[in-house]
């Protein structure tokens, strides 16, 4: 255990980073808001103050309130269930991606999107629902044939797993790239975003479905940390503590893939961020779960609002895909990392 | 205490273990000696749950092995593996405290027992440190004192297997963490430890099965299992058995 006062400065860090990260997605945009009139703009539409400008509660409340909620959801279930995996894998180089289930979402996006454009058109009102729908389908599927590979005489083998996931893979990024090469030039802008990632678009009624997922991967990871830290001594060694582990693995799997299932389907494809932030954190709370989940969960919330800045201040009025950004900061960092853990 | 009957596994077609049985007593520690690939670790695989006997059965502390919930086995029985795969950068008195998680003894006596693990296995300076700098040795002595704090402080009805406590150990710490386990016994909880050093089984254990072949060559008292003939079937060396000068147990001396 780290020095609890250390720790206690370290949360209270997060949380100021969060916070600020926050009110910069708030006021920053085409139109910059003083900080007073973003505050104002909050309490005037949560029904609690006066109501503010028409055009600031317009701002805030359509456009950037959404979009703001929607990275934090994203970033934090993309970092809780790193942890998960980088736990459940026992390798802090595992990323929620390996059991398929990011691909098998881009995949059922990607059939979505040129199954539209070239047999039929649906109403423009619920075209993005039924992508949502099925990217989500797509990784649960995915992740369902995986953990089908992996078991074996009634348990789950965590090598055979990964390299099932690896190989399905790479077998979605053939069809993807086959979608790609039959796509036009509209549909393949579509697959492109889908494809990096964009925060552009959220609205509440999109949020709901990834706001009940986050919230359920937020509330039950973290009442694992106890088994995740007992799984990094081994498999048998967390049996021989008394933990049911075929029933904790089967709960890790449908944890990250629904969680992050949610998440393609919401914001696209968005990498690296469940890779380096549970490493980073574990630079600096320790590889202690009961510290970690809740740190990671709360720097991937600020890494994702600060990279979405990134993605629509730098090219303004354009928007970058918010998966060039972080892979941009990510790759180049966890390089960093690894030269500096050599020495 | 642990009854274990006619155990028999085979592995790939291959009979490993047949027709062996065994009872660990409260405060006794039984020695498990045996050459490679005598079925020893298969044994210890089928006393702690990790396989699953084709044949025979396991009784903990009175009831069948696999009926014990999760929970409750772990407050009665501990193990040690021969290696341990931990690969991230916990304090070592994290993964001491780790022994704890069976139990909800509050963060006062759990802190209490992992002090005093690490005093018992020589560990106490480490308790600081990060798990990944230590050497094997050290590591070893660590998760030594993980699984004696699962049981700690021991008591009649509790089990703990050890699987080559001693393999990395230098030969100092060799006897004082046998001494460690020998005391931890003496408060009542059944100990098998698995050695490849007859001397240090001579030493510490009460009792001793032989292993070879995948079945029990023979077992008793160290002086009754640690004769020449039975040596010289089980592990082809020639040897000579005396009585040690001042504490009286066998020692085998190579010719």
């Amino acid at each position: 255990m780290m020095p609890s006062q250390v720790a206690r400065w370290l949360f209270a860090a997060l949380a100021g980073l969060l916070l600020l990260s926050i009110w910069l997605s708030l006021a920053l945009g085409p139109v910059n808001l003083p900080l007073a009139d973003t505050l104002h703009a909050l309490f005037g539409l949560s029904g609690l103050g006066a109501p503010a400008s028409p055009q600031a509660e317009l701002i805030v409340g359509q456009i950037r309130l959404p979009r703001t909620l929607l990275g934090l959801m994203v970033g934090a279930v993309l970092a809780l269930t790193g942890v998960a995996m980088q736990g459940l894998f026992r390798n802090p180089l595992a990323d929620p991606g390996l059991i398929g289930v990011a691909s098998g979402a881009a995949l059922g996006a990607a059939l979505v999107i040129v199954g539209m454009s070239r047999w039929m058109t649906l109403p423009a009102a619920i075209e993005p629902y039924v992508l949502s729908a099925a990217a989500f389908a797509g990784g649960l599927l995915v992740t369902g044939l995986v953990y089908r590979l992996g078991r074996r005489d009634g348990q789950t083998q965590v090598a055979t797993m990964l390299l099932a996931g690896v190989a399905l893979t790479a077998l979605a990024g053939a069809v993807i790239g086959l979608m790609t090469y039959l796509a036009d030039d509209a549909t393949l802008r579509a697959l492109t975003f889908w494809n990096l990632g964009s925060l552009n678009g959220a609205s509440y009624a999109r949020l709901w479905p990834l706001l009940l997922v986050a919230l359920g991967v937020a509330l039950w990871l973290p009442r694992r940390a106890d088994v995740l830290n007992a799984l990094l001594l081994g498999e048998s060694e967390a049996r021989h503590l008394g933990f049911d582990i075929e029933q904790v693995k089967r709960e890790l799997i449908l944890c990250t893939a629904l969680g992050v299932g949610a998440a393609v389907a919401a914001a696209g494809l968005i990498g690296f961020v469940g890779l380096v932030v549970p490493h980073l954190m574990r630079l600096l709370v320790g590889p202690d779960h009961r510290l970690l989940l809740p740190a990671s969960a709360l720097a991937g919330g600020a890494l994702l609002l600060f990279a979405d800045l990134a993605a629509r201040l730098l090219v303004a009025p354009a928007e970058m895909p918010i998966g060039i950004v972080t892979a941009l900061i990510g790759a180049p960092f966890f390089l960093y990392l690894l030269i500096r853990s050599r020495h | 205490m642990m009854q274990a009957d006619g155990l028999g596994v085979s592995r790939g077609g291959r009979s490993v273990l047949r027709g062996v049985s065994l009872g660990l007593r409260p405060g006794q520690v039984l020695g498990v000696l045996g050459p490679n690939g005598a079925g020893k670790s298969s044994l210890l695989g089928l006393l702690s749950g990790e396989l699953r006997a084709d044949a025979g059965s396991v009784l903990l502390d009175g009831q069948l092995l696999q009926d014990w919930p999760g929970r409750q086995r772990a407050q009665r029985l501990a193990v040690l593996p021969q290696t341990s795969s931990l690969g991230f950068g916990f304090q070592v008195k994290q993964v001491v405290r780790m022994g704890r998680m069976p139990h909800d003894t509050g963060l006062a006596l759990d802190q209490q027992i992992v002090e005093q693990v690490l005093e018992a296995v020589d560990a106490s300076h480490l308790a600081g440190r990060n798990y990944l700098q230590l050497s094997g040795g050290e590591r070893q002595r660590v998760h030594l004192a993980r699984v004696l704090a699962q049981l700690w402080p021991g008591a009649d009805g509790q089990v703990l297997l050890l699987d080559e406590p001693t393999s990395m150990l230098d030969p100092l710490h060799q006897l004082s963490v046998l001494d460690a386990v020998r005391r931890f016994a003496d408060h009542g909880a059944s100990v098998l430890v698995i050695l490849h050093d007859l001397n240090l089984a001579a030493r510490y254990c009460d009792q001793l099965l032989l292993l070879g072949d995948g079945g029990v060559q023979a077992s008793g008292s160290p002086e009754q299992v640690l004769q020449p003939a039975a040596l010289q079937r089980v592990f082809g060396i020639d040897v000579l058995v005396q009585r040690h000068p001042e504490r009286g147990h066998p020692l085998i001396i190579a010719r």
